[in-house]
Parts: structure tokens; C-alpha cells; sequence
């Protein structure tokens, strides 16, 4: 199964990286771009298992690991 | 030998021609193998005789070269080179190029750059310590400049901060001729024992050939061959797969891995898997020590599917090496491996064969003779030929060009200038003091480092003016030398030894081979005179786009000992009140001038004379000076001239000073203030010191004056009776300082 | 004095730690493996700088699972002294050490500078000697030193006293301008509540020694070493 988890800065903390790809696409004339947020994307992929199971389990990996929640908020998708 | 795979190609005269061989060096493969190769064996012919990896263009020429001297411990032909630096320690280095991977990947070319370099210090046993680097870019207004710097800043940055070697400063020069072709330089300098120096070698029938670092993937094949064996097209960015990525984490760990290995009594010789990866380091290795390998490619840790034996030969995958070790040593490698969690593999056999076998799924798909095609490379007697265009460009009537009418504001405008403003911008986003040996920072005229456990510190730097090289490559290359010499003179270093990294058009062309052959004759002429042998080194040909070559650029990497480290120099005036001398002479040269070029748009004229027993002369003089601890700062004049330097002078990073200078008039005003007469110096010191630097000058030989003061907040220079620049230094500052962040905004 | 340098694959500043402690200040010092589960009775513990495993995903964010941090956990809540430097600061902050996190710099761009540093709490083994009103000048070398945390955590930093370093211009006085990388409050250097741990992002151990031009460094390990 793949697991798509999504982590992106937490509304509220700084985020230089989002500022500055803002204002290097106003730079080239996006100007109707009013935000930017910069955050990753992982993709893990793993044996079958139970929805459940496999929620509980990415869930703690997020919380232990994949994601840093004094500053960043993450989800995640299952596909196939 | 049994049947190729069926799912090879077979060979032809074509198929090899597409691999850049030409109908000739078709033939001798033919003639060494006794047959047609094989799909595999063309490759390894290719990448082994690809103008990179062979030298075939330049070698008859890199003869010339002085490569010995009582210091050298190693010399060209290993993967780096190496001298004494007594205390029982050896400094080993080199500069490699990595220009077309980072045109057409800014970014991992650059990185992946210093990765090679490092592997190429650290297989030869050594701990690297500082890297360098010498850029060229395009015209700041030419649109793809600013993402190209920005890249290999950052991939330079990325790599070498990641794996802890300080990036210790070097130089960088735009001009439209680098337009299409940038250059990415890199250096790198480790300590070693001088006892325990590692060499690429697989003695010893027997002996177990081991793959260690990171698994093999299908990057960069071809990447050698063809990205730095080629002119480049426009449609360079398709190229793109070709580029490899780098991994510094990777790295790290196999460098503490291999320093490890290198700890216990197993090696017998390891080399880096760069350019041209297997191929190179199994074929040179059994060529230097006149054995053979067996390797057996189903043992090759791999990281994509169904790779054949040809995509793995000639990958280029980063962060890998070959080591051969003593047989029955091969669990304690496989130890030190594991604890730095690597790959260390056992892929084959020295053997007395002579030849190089590859075996893959119970098939050979190689069998080649090591010594023709490690020895047998095509060695090319490229036509030479002087372009006519030389010298409508060395008649330069000054009669015909006004002088300089405000002398303040053209200051100001060198000083605010990309080519002369302040590297702070760059060199910030390099971590310089890791390994906290940093003594001399960036922004001096060379790099300083000490050495733990030494009293003595090494001094670096990075030179070469290419438009002196463009307009006379066999004087502007002399004065790469001598330059670079200088810059360790200023920081009290005695110059030991240097690599070069030479960057040249495509030598199909009699003009670059011409330019090439005077650069080569230059470097040498200067290494003669000064003493400086060439112990490593590397050549990039093909650096043209669309019939446009670069101007040739030879950049010289130096090598100097300070005996006393505390004695280590910078180039910043630092007391109010001393006195500033210089030494050498106040000259007349416009010719090849930075200030030419950029207040007359004239890249012309005879560039300026180098007398190579007044050069050293001045530059031992300085050395003494420092020595003895006279002098409070010292500073080469270069691009811009005394003006310049006498500005550069007061832009101390913590306390800015300024002072008060008294040149006679009866000069050329520009040349006087702007134009870039070798051998010269520019010292601060206390007054009272004065009598034994005149002693010290009178003994050498060299000449020299006392032009003003230290002190206050402008920077004030008179002509005769006029006062020609009186500026605060703030006001010079502030150009200066903000030209490369502003640009790069 | 017994110290312990936790070398984690991609550690950089281990050397850099050891001869400082070693050969400048005459200690006892040996490095701890990351793999290792015991601190090989240290009296005190460095987290040095680098990039732990290479900084992928987060810094200092698969550091905090290597066998060594159990111990370290342990030994710090016993009272133990632990300073983590620059890549040692971020693996504590991501172990919960220390409250807070270190996030890209505002300028985005790597910083190799010297930083001026207030110092503002007194009240650590690492900072007890430091003479009041001092300005320290240190070099910070980091892409990622921007120190954010909630504005709850930040103003309970404050009140307890926590806040053991922050950015300042050469006289002592808070700036934005001398704030490198944007730090929240222009924090450098934190204390957990008990004051023995401190995380910071600047080098002592970059200038600890009269040849390298700066020995302002050397006071943090004379505090804890008692000299």
C-alpha cells in the first residue's frame, strides 16, 4: 500500500521559505498570487494491512518522526 | 570469450563513432583486442580514451611542467598530490573542474564537484581540510548568470558545509565570454602522515577488490565521455539526466570509513569511482601496478533493476571507491563498513592475467588487455597555430583615450563593480571555520590555516587573470604564478607547491591549442623561476558553446608554509598612525585593465610586464617583513591597482580605518591610480620598524616607498599638488559592500 | 573532569570539541558513538555540531532516536550538564530536551559570521562564570538557527529565566539588525527548567584559543569545568 503523508508548516510559525518563493513569483509578474506555504510530501509504501491498523501506525510515525508538531501539521492519504 | 548478451548492440564503426571514437582509435581497438568489442568493452574504451579521462590532447604539452622539488612527495599521476610539510605531516592536494555539469545543473554540478575532489584528497589517505574554489560566470546581465551563481554557491555551500570541511574563499570573475561556459574549480587540501600516503594500485595476485560507499545507479553515464569531451549545443539542458546528484551524508560516512580502514594494515591501494567510475579505478589501478582484475558485476550493489553490465561499468554514481585489500583481511572491512552503515562488498580479484575480466550472469562481457588501454590512450599532436586576432588586440594607442577626469567616482565605480566587490555575500553561505584551524579568513588576500599540532600554518589561494590570458596567454598565464605566489607572500607564506586546473575552448581548434601550448609554457616559465614545482592537476577542454570558446583560463591553486603560525597576515590596515609602504614600483601600465574594460569597454593593450627576479625579490621581502613581525598588514595590487588595494586596505571587517596617501604626479592619472603593474605590495606598519624593513628591502633588492599614512575616517589620495580621491571610507564602503547583494536580489 | 562527545554519523565539530577540551583546557574527553548506550561515566555531556544524519527530513530529527539519547535523557535528568552546539542545540530541541524548535534562517541562506551574544542568565553550569554585561563575540555557522516557539513557551522562557543567550549588536543592546537569522525574542541560547541543559546555536568551540583570534568561547567550558 502507499501512504502519501503531507507535512506543511503550521499556520502561524514563520515560514521563510513560503515568503520568499512569494516574492520571487511576484518577481516574475504572478502577482495575483497572494500565498505561498512550503512544506514536503512523503510517500511511504507498505504491506496490506487493516484501515485502522495502517492509520494508527502512519499517525505515530508523524507524531515520533515525519513531522515536528512544535511547528509543523501534517495529514496523509492511503492509495493503492 | 563467451557470447556477448543478446540484448546488446552489437558493435560498429558508427555505434563507436557515437561513442567518440574516431575511425583510428576504432581501428586500434580492434588491433588490441584482436576482434570487435564488445557493446561493454566499447564503452570502457570510450570513457578510458575520452579526452577526460586520457589527456590525449594535452599531455605532450603538460611535459613541460616542473613536477619535482625536495618537498614533493608525490607528483602528478595519482589521484592528488602531496609535500612535505615537516613534523613528520604532508599536505596533500588538488583542483579539479566540474564546468559543464554545473551549467547545466548549477546546483548538484557544483556539489557534486567538491564531492570528487574530496575523494580524491581523502583515497590518498588524507583528512581534508580546506577546499577552495575559482568561479567564472557570464555577463551579470546575460538572464541565466544570476541562477547559476546562486546554484553553485549553494551547491558548493550544501556539500562541503554537510560533510565539514571548511570552504575556505577563492575568486570570481564574470565576463560575457563565460556566457555559455561557466567555470566551477574546486580545491581541496588534506594533512596526512607523510609515511602513510595511499596510492591507486592493485598489487598482489590474490588481493580482493572491494566496492564500498554508496549502491550504483544509472547516473551520469557518459557523463565524462561526453559532457567534458564535447562542445557544448544549445539543447545543453536536455542533458540533464546525465548529471549526477550528490549525497555529503553519504560522503561523510565514507570518508570516516576509509580513514578508518586506513588505520589497519589491510590496504593495498584505493581509488576514488569518479568520472567514469568502475571503469577508470579498476583499469588504473591494475595499469600502474601491471596486474589485472577479475570483477564480477552480479556482487555490484545496485540500486535501480535490471542495470546491464555496460550501464554499470560506466555509471558515475557519487560517494564510491575501489579498494583492493590483503587477502584475508576481508572481514575487518566488512566490519568498518557496517559500523558506518555502507556498502562493503567483495566484486573481485587481482590477478597475474594483465587483463581486466568482467563477468556478469555467468558470462564474460569484457576481457581487455589493462596495459594498451591504460597506456595505449591516443596521445594527439594537435595542430598549433597563433590567431591573427592576437594582434590587432595587443596595439593599444593611450594617446587616443581621455584620462580619467573624476578619479573618485571611477573608484567608486570599480569598487561597486562584480568583479571587484566584496565576496562577502558568497563566502558567508560557505562554513570557513569548521575544524577551527581558520586563522585567515576569506576576504585576505589568501586563506590561512593552522595545522594542530604544529607550530606552522599553511596559507591558500586560488588565481588567475583570464583576460591577461586572452590578450597574451604566455605572459598572463606567468603572471597566474607569480600572482598566486603573491598572495601567499602577503599572508607571510612561503609558496611550496601548486595544481592547476586548466580551462580551455575546444583543442580541435588550432587557435586553443595555441593558446593552450603558451599558457603550459607560461605556468612553467613562472614555476621555474619562483621555484614552485606542479605536483596534481587537471585539464577541461571543450569549454565552447556554438563556436564560442572561453578565454583561456589556467587557474592556478597555491600552496604556502608559514613557519610561525601566530605570524599569519591579513590584508586590513589596523593601527592608527602606521606608516604605508610600498613595495615595488609606481608603473604606467593600462594594457588588459580591469578599469579599461570596464570605464572604456576595451579589453586590449600589452598586459602588464612581469620581471620574474623582481617578483620574487618583492614577494621575499614582504615574507621577511612579516616574519620578523613588521608589519601590520599587507596587500597585493591586482585588478584595479593601487587605488583599489589602498581602498581593499581600509575595509577591515570589525574597524574600518582610513588613511592619507601622497603619490607623485608626472603619470597618466588612470594609470597611475587604476593600472595593474605586477610585483607589487602594499605594508602598513609602526614607524619605528621602518629602518629594519628598509634593511630588509635594500638586502633583497627591492625596491620601495613610502606613500602615506594610516588613520582617520577617509581615504585621501593626492597626485603632486592634487588631492584626487578624498572620500570617507563609509562612502567607498558601502558600493563595495552592497554591489553582489544587491545584484543577486 | 570527565567530558563525553556524542558522535552521530554526520557529526562535524566532534574534533573541533575535543581539542578545546582536550588540548586547550587539559581535560578528560572521549567520543560516545551514537550507537553506544552508555556515556562512559562523563561528568558532562557536548552535543556537538554538524549534520547528523545529513540533516534529511528535519534537522536533528533521526538523531533523537540513536541508542546514546536514552542515556543522555537519563543523565540530564539527574541533574547531569548537557550543552548540544548549532546541530547538538536542534537534536535536543527535537528530543524535548529543550522547548522550542530551529527553523530555516530568515534569509534562507547558510551563515558563516561572527554574532555578538547577551548574555542573560546566569544560572547554568555553562554560563556561571561569565562576567555580568559582558558581550560575547562567537561564530555561528547554520542554515537552519531561526529559534521559534509559541508565544506561551516564549514568555515562560522569559519569566523563568531560560533565555540564556540572545543576538545583540557589539555593545549589548537587542537589535534586529544584529538578529542573524531571525530568531523569535533574538534568542541564541536556551536552558531547560532546571538550568543543565543548554542548547545554542553560536561555536565555543570556534573560538576558544588566542591563534584562531578570539577566545570569548573558552568562559562556557571553564564554567563547567570549574576553572
Amino acid at each position: 500500500m502507499k501512504v502519501r503523508v503531507t507535512v506543511m508548516v503550521k499556520k502561524g510559525v514563520l515560514d521563510p521559505q513560503g515568503k520568499t518563493i512569494l516574492a520571487s513569483l511576484h518577481l516574475l509578474g504572478y502577482k495575483e498570487v497572494t500565498d505561498v506555504k512550503a512544506g514536503k510530501i512523503l510517500e511511504l509504501s507498505l504491506p496490506k494491512m487493516g484501515k485502522a491498523q495502517l492509520e494508527k501506525k502512519v499517525k505515530e510515525m508523524c507524531d515520533r518522526l515525519l513531522a515536528n508538531t512544535v511547528i509543523e501539521d501534517y495529514e496523509f492519504e492511503v492509495g493503492e | 570469450m563467451s557470447e556477448p548478451l543478446t540484448q546488446e548492440p552489437s558493435v560498429d564503426l558508427e555505434l563507436a563513432q557515437a561513442h567518440g571514437l574516431t575511425p583510428e582509435e576504432f581501428e586500434k581497438v580492434r588491433t588490441i583486442l584482436g576482434r570487435t568489442p564488445s557493446f561493454t568493452e566499447l564503452g570502457i574504451f570510450s570513457l578510458m580514451w575520452s579526452e577526460h579521462c586520457s589527456y590525449k590532447s594535452s599531455r605532450i604539452h603538460l611535459k613541460r611542467f616542473p613536477t619535482t622539488g625536495p618537498q614533493v612527495l608525490q607528483g602528478p599521476g595519482e589521484n592528488a598530490g602531496a609535500i612535505d610539510i615537516g613534523g613528520g605531516l604532508a599536505a596533500v592536494f588538488k583542483m579539479e573542474s566540474h564546468n559543464h555539469p554545473s551549467y547545466v545543473e548549477p546546483y548538484q554540478g557544483a556539489a557534486t564537484g567538491v564531492g570528487g575532489i574530496l575523494r580524491d584528497i581523502f583515497t590518498m589517505g588524507a583528512r581534508p581540510i580546506a577546499s577552495m574554489n575559482s568561479l567564472r560566470f557570464g555577463s551579470p546581465d546575460h538572464p541565466r548568470t544570476k541562477y547559476l551563481v546562486g546554484g553553485v554557491v549553494a551547491g558548493i555551500a550544501g556539500y562541503g558545509n554537510c560533510i565539514g570541511i571548511p570552504t575556505l574563499g577563492g575568486e570570481v570573475m564574470f565576463h560575457p565570454g563565460y556566457d555559455g561556459n561557466i567555470l566551477v574549480n574546486v580545491m581541496n587540501l588534506g594533512i596526512a602522515h607523510a609515511g602513510r600516503i595511499f596510492k591507486g594500485q592493485a598489487r598482489g595476485p590474490g588481493n580482493t577488490v572491494f566496492y564500498v560507499g554508496s549502491r550504483t545507479g544509472r547516473d551520469g553515464i557518459h557523463g565524462a565521455s561526453l559532457l567534458a569531451s564535447a562542445s557544448f549545443e544549445a539543447d545543453s539542458e536536455s542533458k540533464r539526466p546525465t548529471v549526477q546528484v550528490g549525497d555529503p551524508f553519504a560522503e561523510k560516512l565514507l570518508l570516516e570509513a576509509c580513514l578508518e580502514l586506513m588505520k589497519t594494515d589491510t590496504i593495498i591501494g584505493i581509488q576514488d569511482m569518479g568520472a567514469a567510475g568502475l571503469t577508470s579505478s579498476s583499469v588504473e589501478m591494475a595499469g600502474r601496478s601491471g596486474t589485472g582484475i577479475d570483477l564480477d558485476l552480479d556482487r555490484v550493489p545496485v540500486r535501480e533493476e535490471r542495470m546491464t553490465p555496460y550501464e554499470m561499468m560506466l555509471s558515475e554514481s557519487q560517494e564510491r571507491m575501489l579498494v583492493v585489500v590483503r587477502r584475508g583481511t576481508e572481514e575487518k572491512v566488512r566490519e568498518i563498513f557496517r559500523k558506518w552503515d555502507l556498502e562493503g562488498v567483495a566484486v573481485g580479484e587481482v590477478t597475474s592475467t594483465g587483463h581486466l575480466h568482467v563477468q556478469f550472469k555467468g558470462k564474460r562481457v569484457a576481457d581487455i588487455p589493462v596495459k594498451p588501454i591504460a597506456e595505449g590512450a591516443p596521445i594527439l599532436k594537435r595542430p598549433v597555430e597563433r590567431p591573427a586576432r592576437e594582434e590587432k588586440d595587443s596595439r593599444l594607442d593611450l594617446a587616443r583615450i581621455k584620462d580619467v577626469a573624476t578619479p573618485g567616482k571611477a573608484l567608486k565605480g570599480l569598487l561597486g563593480s562584480l568583479n571587484l566587490c566584496s565576496r562577502e555575500w558568497i563566502y558567508r553561505q560557505y562554513d570557513h571555520m569548521v575544524r577551527s584551524n581558520t586563522i585567515v579568513r576569506p576576504g585576505s588576500d589568501a586563506a590561512v590555516i593552522r595545522i594542530k599540532g604544529s607550530p606552522h600554518a599553511l596559507a591558500l589561494t586560488t588565481d588567475c587573470n583570464s583576460r591577461y590570458c586572452y590578450l597574451d596567454p604566455r605572459a598572463g598565464a606567468r603572471i597566474a604564478v607569480a600572482e598566486a605566489s603573491r598572495n601567499l607572500a602577503c599572508s607571510g607564506a612561503v609558496a611550496q607547491s601548486l595544481t592547476d586546473c586548466l580551462n580551455f575552448g575546444n583543442p580541435e581548434r588550432p587557435e586553443v591549442m595555441w593558446q593552450f601550448s603558451e599558457c603550459v609554457d607560461g605556468i612553467a616559465e613562472a614555476c621555474q623561476s619562483l621555484e614552485i614545482p606542479i605536483i596534481s592537476g587537471n585539464v577541461s577542454f571543450y569549454n565552447e558553446t556554438e563556436g564560442r570558446g572561453i578565454f583561456p583560463t589556467p587557474t592556478i591553486g597555491m600552496v604556502g608554509i608559514i613557519e610561525d603560525a601566530r605570524s599569519a597576515m591579513h590584508s586590513y590596515f589596523a593601527r592608527e598612525g602606521d606608516l604605508i609602504v610600498l613595495v615595488g614600483t609606481l608603473g604606467e601600465e593600462l594594457g588588459g585593465s580591469e578599469y579599461l574594460s570596464q570605464a572604456h569597454q576595451l579589453e586590449a593593450g600589452a598586459i602588464p610586464h612581469l620581471d620574474l627576479a623582481r617578483e620574487e625579490a618583492v614577494q621575499y621581502a614582504c615574507i621577511d617583513a612579516i616574519t620578523e613581525g613588521l608589519v601590520s598588514s599587507a596587500h597585493d595590487c591586482s585588478e584595479g591597482g593601487i587605488a583599489v588595494a589602498l581602498a581593499e586596505c581600509c575595509f577591515h571587517p570589525e574597524a574600518m580605518l582610513g588613511a592619507e596617501v601622497k603619490l607623485p604626479a608626472g603619470k597618466r592619472l588612470d594609470a597611475l591610480l587604476f593600472g595593474e603593474s605586477q610585483s607589487r605590495i602594499l605594508l602598513s606598519l609602526q614607524k619605528a620598524n621602518l629602518p629594519k624593513l628598509e634593511k630588509i628591502c635594500q638586502e633583497r633588492d627591492a625596491p620601495f616607498s613610502v606613500v602615506g599614512a594610516v588613520g582617520g575616517n577617509r581615504l585621501k589620495i593626492s597626485v603632486g599638488q592634487d588631492a584626487e580621491i578624498n572620500a570617507t571610507v563609509a562612502e567607498l564602503r558601502r558600493p563595495w559592500s552592497e554591489a553582489f547583494p544587491t545584484w543577486m536580489v | 573532569m570527565k567530558f563525553g562527545i556524542v558522535v552521530f554519523p554526520g557529526s562535524n565539530c566532534e574534533h573541533d570539541c575535543y581539542h578545546v577540551v582536550k588540548h586547550v583546557l587539559r581535560q578528560d574527553v572521549s567520543f560516545l558513538w551514537h550507537k553506544e548506550k552508555t556515556l562512559a561515566r562523563s561528568d558532562c555531556v557536548i552535543l556537538p555540531g554538524g549534520f547528523a544524519h545529513g540533516d534529511y527530513l528535519r534537522c536533528g530529527a533521526m538523531a533523537k532516536f540513536s541508542p546514546i539519547m536514552e542515556s543522555v535523557t537519563r543523565f540530564a535528568s539527574e541533574g547531569g550538564p548537557v550543552v548540544g552546539i548549532c546541530n547538538g542545540f536542534q537534536i535536543l530541541a527535537e528530543a524535548g530536551l529543550l522547548p522550542g524548535a530551529l527553523i530555516r534562517n530568515r534569509t534562507l541562506h547558510y551563515l558563516c559570521q561572527d554574532v555578538y551574544l547577551r548574555t542573560d542568565s546566569n544560572a547554568s553550569p555553562f554560563t556561571r562564570k561569565i562576567p555580568h554585561g559582558k558581550v560575547l563575540k562567537m561564530p555561528i555557522g547554520h542554515g537552519e538557527g531561526c529559534y521559534y516557539a509559541d508565544a506561551k513557551t516564549l514568555s515562560r522562557l522569559e519569566v523563568e529565566g531560560r533565555i540564556a543567550f540572545r543576538y545583540c549588536d557589539p555593545k549589548g543592546n537587542l537589535d534586529e539588525e544584529w538578529n542573524p537569522n531571525g530568531s523569535l525574542k533574538s534568542i541564541a541560547g536556551v536552558l531547560n527548567e532546571r538550568g543543565n541543559v543548554l542548547g545554542l546555536m553560536p561555536h565555543p568551540d570556534r573560538c576558544a584559543e588566542a591563534i584562531l583570534g578570539n577566545e570569548d568561547g573558552r568562559v562556557l567550558f571553564e564554567s563547567v569545568i570549574g576553572l
